[in-house]
Formats: structure tokens, C-alpha cells, sequence
């Protein structure tokens, strides 16, 4: 399949649960929220990620891989051999669902680069930026090969099924997490590949995304301007990528990483005070290729909390509920009171802005 | 003098019945077609270029100007206009002048690109109700920024940004000089341009005292003439701009003979009365690109580092490269000039076979700053042949942070791209300093309607965007994602990475 002459059109339904005492969940619970929102699917995809889910291995990347025949495997753990520490590697357990008749060859592994050997390509490179710089080229280079999971203590778990289906068949309520993302999506012109589900990753980012990214040529060529490869077949993807430049390469913190892709309206900038108005306005200069233009609500996840939030002008629904130390978010209310019915409070985020939950110190990890 | 066997390419023509003998025709024509017989008016229709100044002052609606209808014998080889230039260059041994862009038929490829728009999956947004965003900040930007943060949890810049031009929508005046133009025209543009917050461009002939008002909304050029060079000009404007090339004479230079060099000029240019002003092919400090550099480097020390330098080139076959090498010399900004670009004056020969299109200049030097990782280094000035709004989305959709307007600004003065520019006869005031014709021109008159003209743009690009689903200009710039080539070969679209359209 030619990846430049695609573009994935979809829409959705999400949701996202963080305990911030770092309190693990089943994935049971939230598979019960998602599975309301059926309407908001067509069967075509549905996926999970969760954090917190193998403790023993905290300390190793986690490789979620699909493959499309066992070529692509072979060429694959080859690779891996030569520059990670592969500490385990095994099957994916999956279960026999009557929905999923066909699907790819699922494995995982929970990795950690080789130091300082020859095989290593480059070995100035941070372990984070090898580990990027091997997903892209697994999934660019490697005929049917896709990483679709690489982070630390943490998993993505999708395909092509309803939501229940995906989750039966990835045996989700043997797993707990203190993170929860979930997603069930209506595609209007889909390849029908399991990597085209949500949640997208690399490292430990998660997004789910509900709409349509409008600004995805523009992102998708500035990614690129970074040694990002956009391989998965979808707009989303530019999302991971974007957090991915952002937060971890460029340093600014989740909130200003929000304001950049969902920009304040020049208008407000305008009347902001002389401080706010020129971080404002240099935000908008520098990342103006960044910003992500129509409608969305997306889901951002990652080992230390949770982020949720809308477009400039929200044209697609997030509503947000706290109960306790639990903090919900997902495209509608009812999903909500499904797993919980009586929240502390609800409430629709404003266009642009950004809920941030992160994790009490030292919890979770 | 034997009669020019060069056939002429206009019948002017007056209705004797209609005629009122109010001589308003010969008092308007700058190029002396008419004059008076003593009973009616006489007419010289080989001096006639078809601007319609007659047509349009004619009270009675006496006049009508045909284009002769006869031609040499039709000849699918030789076309009218080549065996006129020879007759021409054997009466002359000269080389025949012309002005404006271009009028062979290449292709338009922005005829040939068509844009998206949004269907159920994703809404469009309605620009009369929803906010939509033009403004443009053109000048270097870093690759990233850092804050720190306050209390009340504000994020506080650290980064200290670099000189930008700050426009409104992005459009920018093309430069155009005073000796080119007449100062009425150039107060046109400034008046404008400030109306609008945006920029216009002295190009090279200095900066007049009547344009200093307008100085945040002025570019001042640096030529290879140098005229009117010293360091207030520098300091004059928003940004300097180092002019390389031009799209319709790229690689040669200008000549303004002296006797259209009055005081006016002269003062304006720091040159005598009379001199002529010679515009030198390359700047002769400048044969190299590490020449370049130490130019870009001596204006912004002369501006204290406070002023953007635009650099700007005529699209030529290499031009990606010679991009890339003007954004590592330092270079803020990059202003590319298509081969269909206008010009006050240049050799027909040059003009209509040298350089490249904007279109391909344009899509090849955004994608080589993209894959050398410093397209933020430098903003993209796209000019050459932007004709409606519609060029200019595409040009912005191929990758142009701005887009520079010469010709359309002129059009709004009158102009009706007769190409005769390079005469000084224009009825217009526009392309002339003969004070009878230049007073015609009033600039707070025609300001008005170029004001018009950029407004209702603004207007078209706005409900493009909307169309799209987005609402900012920057969701657009360099997404060629969002455009489509109509029967264009795969080669060209690769070039131009664009889809075909239905895919």
C-alpha cells in the first residue's frame, strides 16, 4: 500500500479514566463506557491503551508489533536483535472472538537498546530517539511490519471489530491500569487495517482522536521536516508526532504544547497583557505549521497523566467528569455515568482549552 | 525616413458623426496618436497601443481601438509578432523593448491545480460568522521556543525572536521603483499599503521624501545601482531587500536613460540631474554566495539587527539550490520572482525565454528548505504572475508564506497591461514622470481602489479557507495536501507534490 496517496477519514467516539493516586483498573470497566457508544462506530476499529499494566517489566521498552506474514517477523526480530536487549518476548494472548475472523500476526516485546555496540546505527542517540528512530523504520522499511506500541509499562491494544469484540479478543480484563484510554471508530474510506486504529503511540504517547485533522498536509509535511515518517495511513498519527516534537523535543510543558495546536484567536491575543501577548504571539509564529486546524476532540495519554482537549472552535464533543480521585473524560456524558453514575462534576471543556490531569507525585509508576 | 513596414497592431478609430471636436482624445493620448487637422481630430494609429485611456475620456463614446485586422499571411510557423520584431530590428538593429509580464502562451500551472473543500467528514466554516485568520509574519523563526513560567502559571517567553514584518493578510506590494513608476504611483501603493497593514516596496530607485510617512509600511531595496543608498534609507523601512534578479529580465541589469532623470529623480536616487542610471547585471560586490552573505551581514549591522533581510531572485532552473544557499547566508527572507513577472522595461528576447515559472520555482525551493530541515529559517515571498486570489492560494497551498502583487496593483490605477511601459508615455501616470500625464493620478483616489482590490482578496481567501475547514492562514501555507492537478503529467506533479485530481 502506497502511504503517500492515502488519508483516512473517520469519525468517532473516545473516552479516558486516570486515577491520580495511580489506583489500577481494570480494563473491563472501561470497555463497559465504550461499548455505549456503539453508535459512534461502524465496527471498522476499536482500541485500547492503558499504563501501568507490566509492572515487571517497567523498566523495558514494550514492543507491540503486528505483522501481515512471518517474513515481516523474521526481518523484524533480526533488527531487533542486533541493537536491543530483547529481555522477553511471547505471543500477545488473544482470545477466540466470532466478530474477528481474520487478523494480523500479534507480538510483543519488552526491549532495551544496546549500549554502545556497532549494530547501533548511531550511538550518541538517547535511548528515547533510537527507539523512535526504530519504530519509524520498522514501519516504513518493513513490509508488513508496524510497531504499534513502544512505550515503557504501558500498551496499546487495537484492530478492526467493535469495541467489545477488540477487547474480548485481547483479554483487556486481565489487565489494570491507572490510565484508560479507549476508542470506537467510524471510518468513511478505511483500508480496514488494524494499524489504523486508535490509540496511535510512540514511546510512552497515547492519542485516541475523534475528527478530522483539516491542517493534516501542512503537519504532516512540517513532522517530516523533523525525521518524523508518516506510515499509519491517518491524520491522527501527525497528533503522537506532533506531542512527540513538542513536549519531549522541544520541552514546553502539555499545556503550552495544547495552546499551540488549538491557538487563541488573534482578536484575544491582541488584548492579552504585553507577557502572555508575546508568548502568544511567538507560540503562533513558530508553531503556526503545527497548528492543527478543524474538528477534534483527542485524548492525549502518557505515563505521568492525562490530557484532554477540543479544537479552536469545537466542532467535535468532549465532555469531562471528576469523582474523587478519578477524573473521566469521553465524547459524551452518558458513557460517563455508565461506569459512573453520580460524578462529583460535569463539564463541557471550552474550545481550545486544554484539561490537564497528571499523577500526585510519585504515584503510579 | 521611409515608413515602418512594421505593420501596426491597433486601428485607432473615431466616428466623425459622433465626434464633437472636444479634443479631450489628444489631450489624454501619451503616445500622440491624435492630433488636430484643423476641422477634425487626425489620427496616427501606428502609435496606438491599445491602453483605452481615449476610449474611456471620450465623452461621446466616438472612439473604439481594433486590433488591425491586417496581419501578415497566417502561417502556423511564423506568427504576426515574429515577423513584426524583424522588420522592427531591420529598420533599428536594435533589440525591441517591451514591459510587463510575459504574453506567450506557457503553461499556467495554477491553471492547472484545483482546491479542496470540505463535505460532511469534516464541516466548513462560514467566514462571516466564525473568526478567520489572514495575518502573516514574515522573517526568520527559530525551531523552537522556551519559557519560563510566572506565577499565575502564564508561560513567559525566554526566547528573544528575531525582527519579523508583520502583515495583515498575505499580500505585499512587488517592488517597483520611483524612476519605473511615478512617485503618484508609489504614493498610491504606501497609502494602501498602510491602510491595509500591509507593505509596499521602494524597489531600487530610493526612498522619496513624500513616501517617509509611510515608513512602517515600506520595504527599502538594495540594488546593484545602489541609488539612494545611505544608511537613514536602511533604517527607513520595516525590512531591507537585497534585489538579485528580476523574473522577467533575470540576469541583466536596468538602464533609466538621463532625460528621465529630472531633479526629482535625481535627488530621490543621489544621482546628477540627466546621468543615466545604470543598473549593473550582478552587483558587482556579489559574485559569490559568501559575497552575499557579507552584504546581508553589513545592512543588518547597519540596522542594528532590527530589520529582516528579504533577498530577492528570479526563478531560475536551479533556484532550490541558490535558495538554500541565500537562507545559510542569513537571509530572512526569500522573494522569488516567476518568469511571468512584470517589469517597467526589458529586452523582449529575455523577457519571454529566460527563467522559470513561479509555480515550479516555488514548489521547489519550500520542499529543498524542508528537506535540508531550515524552512523556518526563512519566509517564502512568492511573485511572478498572481493574477486573482485564487493564484494566490495556490501559490500559498504550494508553500508561500506571502505573495507580492505588481501588475494587479497596477491594473487598479488604470493600467491595462498594454506593455508600453518601458516608453514613459503612459496615459495612465502611471509608468511615466511627464508631470501632465503623472497628475492624473491621484493617489488618494486610486488608493481607494486598491484598497478594494486587497480586500475583496482577503474576502475570496477567507471563504477559500472556510471552504476548507480551516481558520487561520497558516493551516493552508504548504499544504499541498489540500490541492489537486488537472491534466498534468505525473512528472509535473511530482514536482509540484501535488495528487491528481481523484485521488
Amino acid at each position: 500500500m502506497s502511504h503517500n496517496f492515502q488519508k483516512d477519514i473517520s469519525g468517532c467516539g473516545l473516552i479516558g479514566i486516570i486515577n491520580k493516586d495511580g489506583k489500577r483498573i481494570s480494563g473491563g470497566f472501561i470497555c463497559k463506557s465504550l461499548c455505549l457508544m456503539n453508535d459512534r462506530g461502524n465496527g471498522l476499529g476499536a482500541g485500547y491503551a492503558a499504563y501501568g499494566i507490566y509492572p515487571e517489566y517497567k523498566d523495558f521498552y514494550a514492543f507491540h508489533i503486528m505483522y501481515d506474514e512471518l517474513g515481516a517477523k523474521t526481518d523484524t526480530e533480526e533488527y531487533l536483535k542486533k541493537n536491543y536487549q530483547i529481555e522477553k518476548k511471547e505471543p500477545i494472548p488473544t482470545a477466540p472472538v466470532e466478530g474477528i475472523a481474520i487478523h494480523p500476526i500479534l507480538w510483543r516485546y519488552f526491549v532495551k537498546p544496546l549500549p554502545e555496540k556497532a549494530e547501533r546505527e548511531t550511538a550518541w542517540l538517547p535511548d528515547d530517539d533510537f527507539v523512535v528512530r526504530t519504530v519509524m523504520k520498522i514501519n516504513s522499511e518493513i513490509d508488513g511490519a508496524y510497531v504499534f506500541s513502544s512505550g515503557k509499562n504501558m500498551g496499546a491494544f487495537k484492530g478492526v471489530g467493535m469495541p467489545s469484540e477488540i477487547a474480548r479478543f485481547f483479554r483487556l480484563e486481565e489487565y489494570e491500569g491507572y490510565i484508560w484510554t479507549g476508542h470506537t471508530r467510524f471510518p468513511t474510506n478505511t483500508p480496514g487495517w488494524w494499524g489504523g486504529a486508535h490509540p496511535f503511540t510512540l514511546l510512552d504517547w497515547s492519542i485516541v482522536h475523534n475528527g478530522e485533522i483539516s491542517s493534516y498536509g501542512i503537519n504532516k509535511r512540517y513532522l517530516e521536516m523533523y525525521g518524523y515518517k508518516l506510515t499509519l495511513l491517518t491524520d491522527t498519527e501527525v497528533v503522537t508526532y506532533l506531542f512527540d516534537l513538542m513536549v519531549r523535543k522541544h520541552g514546553l510543558d502539555a499545556s503550552t504544547a495544547c495552546t499551540a495546536l488549538a491557538a487563541p484567536f488573534w482578536k484575544n491575543i491582541d488584548d492579552m497583557p504585553e507577557d502572555e501577548k508575546a508568548a502568544m504571539t511567538a507560540l503562533r509564529m513558530v508553531y503556526g505549521s503545527a497548528l492543527m486546524n478543524g474538528p477534534f476532540s483527542i485524548l492525549f495519554g502518557h505515563s505521568k497523566g492525562l490530557v484532554g482537549f477540543n479544537d479552536r472552535i469545537k466542532l467535535r464533543p468532549l465532555v469531562a467528569a471528576t469523582k474523587g480521585k478519578t477524573v473521566y473524560m469521553a465524547s459524551e456524558e452518558s458513557a460517563i455515568r455508565e461506569i459512573c453514575s453520580s460524578p462529583d462534576k460535569v463539564w463541557a471543556p471550552r474550545a481550545g482549552e486544554p484539561v490537564i490531569v497528571e499523577l500526585e507525585t510519585g504515584k503510579g509508576q | 525616413m521611409f515608413r515602418s513596414l512594421a505593420v501596426p497592431e491597433f486601428l485607432a478609430k473615431i466616428d466623425q458623426v459622433k465626434c464633437i471636436r472636444c479634443k479631450r482624445c489628444i489631450q489624454n493620448c501619451g503616445w500622440s496618436v491624435y492630433s488636430w487637422g484643423g476641422d477634425k481630430v487626425l489620427i496616427d494609429t501606428f502609435k496606438c497601443v491599445k491602453c483605452l485611456r481615449c476610449y474611456h475620456y471620450c465623452p461621446e463614446e466616438a472612439i473604439t481601438i481594433e486590433d488591425n485586422p491586417v496581419k501578415y499571411r497566417s502561417n502556423a510557423n511564423w506568427g504576426f509578432y515574429q515577423i513584426r520584431n524583424i522588420k522592427k530590428q531591420a529598420e533599428t538593429g536594435g533589440i525591441p523593448l517591451t514591459g510587463m509580464g510575459s504574453d506567450m502562451p506557457y503553461p499556467v500551472l495554477f491553471d492547472n491545480l484545483l482546491i479542496d473543500a470540505c463535505q460532511v467528514t469534516n464541516p466548513s466554516i462560514d467566514p462571516l460568522r466564525e473568526p478567520m485568520e489572514l495575518r502573516t509574519y514574515l522573517g526568520k523563526k527559530p525551531a523552537k521556543l522556551e519559557f519560563e513560567k510566572v506565577a499565575g502559571g502564564k508561560p513567559k517567553l525566554k526566547t528573544k525572536m528575531p525582527p519579523q514584518i508583520k502583515l495583515e493578510m498575505p499580500f505585499i506590494f512587488a517592488p517597483m521603483s520611483y524612476g519605473s513608476i511615478s512617485l503618484n504611483a508609489q504614493k498610491t501603493l504606501a497609502i494602501a499599503a498602510k491602510e491595509l497593514g500591509i507593505v509596499m516596496n521602494t524597489g531600487e530607485g530610493g526612498l522619496h521624501e513624500d513616501i517617509y510617512p509611510y515608513r512602517s509600511n515600506i520595504i527599502v531595496q538594495v540594488a546593484s545601482g545602489r541609488f539612494g543608498v545611505n544608511p537613514d534609507y536602511l533604517n527607513a523601512g520595516v525590512a531591507v531587500e537585497i534585489k538579485i534578479g528580476q523574473g522577467a529580465k533575470p540576469g541583466i541589469g536596468g538602464h533609466l536613460p538621463g532625460e528621465k532623470i529630472p531633479l526629482d529623480i535625481a535627488k530621490t536616487r543621489m544621482i546628477p540631474v540627466g546621468t543615466d542610471a545604470i543598473s549593473p547585471a550582478p552587483q558587482h560586490d556579489i559574485y559569490s554566495i559568501e559575497d552575499l552573505r557579507q552584504l546581508i551581514f553589513a545592512i543588518k549591522e547597519a540596522t542594528n539587527y532590527t530589520k529582516p533581510v528579504s533577498v530577492k531572485i528570479a526563478a531560475v532552473h536551479n533556484v532550490a539550490a541558490i535558495a538554500s544557499g541565500i537562507v545559510r547566508a542569513g537571509a530572512d527572507i526569500v522573494y522569488i520572482d516567476g518568469f511571468r513577472g512584470g517589469t517597467g522595461a526589458a529586452p523582449v528576447i529575455i523577457r519571454d525565454h529566460l527563467g522559470i515559472p513561479i509555480e515550479y520555482a516555488l514548489a521547489a525551493v519550500d520542499e529543498r528548505l524542508r528537506q535540508e530541515g531550515i524552512r523556518n529559517e526563512a519566509s517564502i515571498i512568492a511573485a511572478g504572475g498572481i493574477r486573482s486570489c485564487a493564484d494566490a492560494a495556490k501559490a500559498i497551498a504550494l508553500g508561500a508564506d506571502a505573495v507580492a502583487l505588481g501588475t494587479s496593483a497596477l491594473i487598479t490605477m488604470g493600467c491595462t497591461v498594454c506593455g508600453k511601459c518601458y516608453t514613459g508615455n503612459c496615459s495612465w501616470g502611471i509608468t511615466t514622470q511627464r508631470p501632465e500625464l503623472t497628475v492624473r493620478l491621484d493617489p488618494e483616489v486610486y488608493a481607494e481602489r486598491l484598497i478594494n482590490l486587497i480586500h475583496a482578496w482577503s474576502h475570496e481567501l477567507k471563504e477559500i479557507l472556510g471552504a476548507l475547514g480551516v481558520n487561520a492562514i497558516e493551516s493552508l501555507r504548504g499544504s499541498r495536501e489540500r490541492l489537486r492537478g488537472v491534466g498534468l503529467d505525473g512528472q509535473t506533479l511530482d514536482l509540484l507534490g501535488v495528487k491528481p485530481a481523484g485521488r
